[in-house]
């Protein structure tokens, strides 16, 4: 066991309930236009979750799976997609960032008014945006929590 | 002289609370009663706030994310090791 | 019954905050201090805007009786309050870097002792 690695019990457990983690973020940032949530919150979720794995694992070990290149990529994906949503609105309707998906069979149905249980099928662009913003949040945190705690690591 | 400042500054805050409005007594909130009543049928979502926040004012979202672009982008070049 | 408690809570907060900032020397104190403050911010912002006895504006299964716009709380505060939570995470993590950076470079984290362009 090197110098910053943690106990196989700590090991062990982070493995096993990583995935576990994952999936309630994408299930919070998913629901986003449903329930309490969405795109940020979501986002702070899924980042802790690679966090928990550069406390327990180390963070040279961490370094050879996921580089902060292709994390970096991972947020600039975000960054283009909220972007380019918001011309296709300016080009096919009025304004930048119009909601053009509301009556369409993609993500379009209109909600009866008053209380409801929720159908996944609405929102229009918002379910588009919550995933880019998503993508963004956890991207960003994690290539800085990656780079800070390799920047500690070695003093010569 | 900086506990002379600090005096004055908590002076200042206390006078301010004791003339805010009372809490839980709203004067005029009718640009809300308007995006509570339509936020259904004009974004087809059910959550007011996440539509607040993309559709009624999506761009505040975009400079928000180019803000937090920039600060990380900041922070990956002061920390970067060059190798020799 | 509340008799708004939660701005002098806002105050005291602000108070405690701006303390760690002026009077103390070390980096990393100055920076928990600010982000007291902008706890604080924050939290005066989301009680601006509380309707006393109202609920969530989320229509998934709200409970029955409830008068639509009159009996549910301001979404608009809520809307800034996000904005701004994701804006001092990137101010703190743009500060502890740079933190980083000073004490690699002279050696100590003391405020005064790092007042010279060395070098």
């Amino acid at each position: 066991m090197r110098q910053d690695e943690m106990t196989p019990v700590v090991r062990t457990i982070a493995a096993l309930i990583f995935p576990f983690i994952i999936i309630f973020s994408f299930y919070v940032i998913m629901h986003g236009h449903l329930t309490p949530g969405g795109g940020f919150q979501g986002g702070a979720i899924g980042a802790s979750a690679i966090v928990m794995l550069i406390v327990a694992y180390g963070a040279r070990n961490v370094k050879k799976k996921a580089k902060e290149e292709s994390l970096s990529i991972f947020e600039s994906i975000g960054g283009l997609v909220f972007v380019i949503v918001g011309i296709i609105g300016f080009v096919a309707a009025s304004s930048f960032l119009y909601n053009f998906l509301v009556g369409e069979p993609l993500f379009g149905t209109i909600p009866p008014f008053g209380s409801n249980p929720g159908i996944l099928n609405s929102g229009g662009i918002l379910p588009i945006l919550n995933i880019a913003v998503g993508m963004k949040v956890i991207g960003g945190l994690a290539s800085v929590v990656l780079v800070m705690a390799l920047a500690g690591g070695d003093e010569e | 002289m900086r506990w002379v400042a600090f005096v004055v500054f908590a002076a200042f805050l206390l006078f301010a609370a004791y003339e805010l409005h009372p809490f839980g007594e709203l004067d005029d909130s009718r640009m809300d009663d308007y995006i509570i009543s339509n936020a259904q049928n004009e974004t087809a979502a059910n959550n007011a706030v996440t539509s607040v926040v993309f559709d009624y004012r999506g761009y505040d979202t975009l400079g928000e994310a180019t803000v937090l672009f920039t600060a990380i982008a900041g922070a990956l070049v002061v920390l970067r090791r060059v190798k020799k | 019954m509340i008799y708004s408690i939660p701005f002098y809570t806002v105050i005291i907060l602000i108070l405690v905050g701006m303390y760690a900032m002026i009077f103390r020397r070390n980096l990393i104190k100055m920076a928990i201090g600010l982000t007291i403050v902008e706890s604080a911010v924050n939290l005066f912002l989301v009680t601006l805007g509380y309707r006393e006895g109202g609920v969530a504006p989320i229509y998934t299964n709200l409970p029955s009786g409830i008068k639509i716009p009159e009996e549910m709380v301001l979404p608009v505060p809520q809307a800034l309050t996000l904005t701004s939570i994701v804006i001092g995470v990137a101010i703190l993590a743009l500060m502890l870097s740079l933190s980083i950076m000073i004490y690699r470079h002279y050696g100590t984290l003391d405020s005064k002792k790092v007042r010279r362009l060395k070098e």
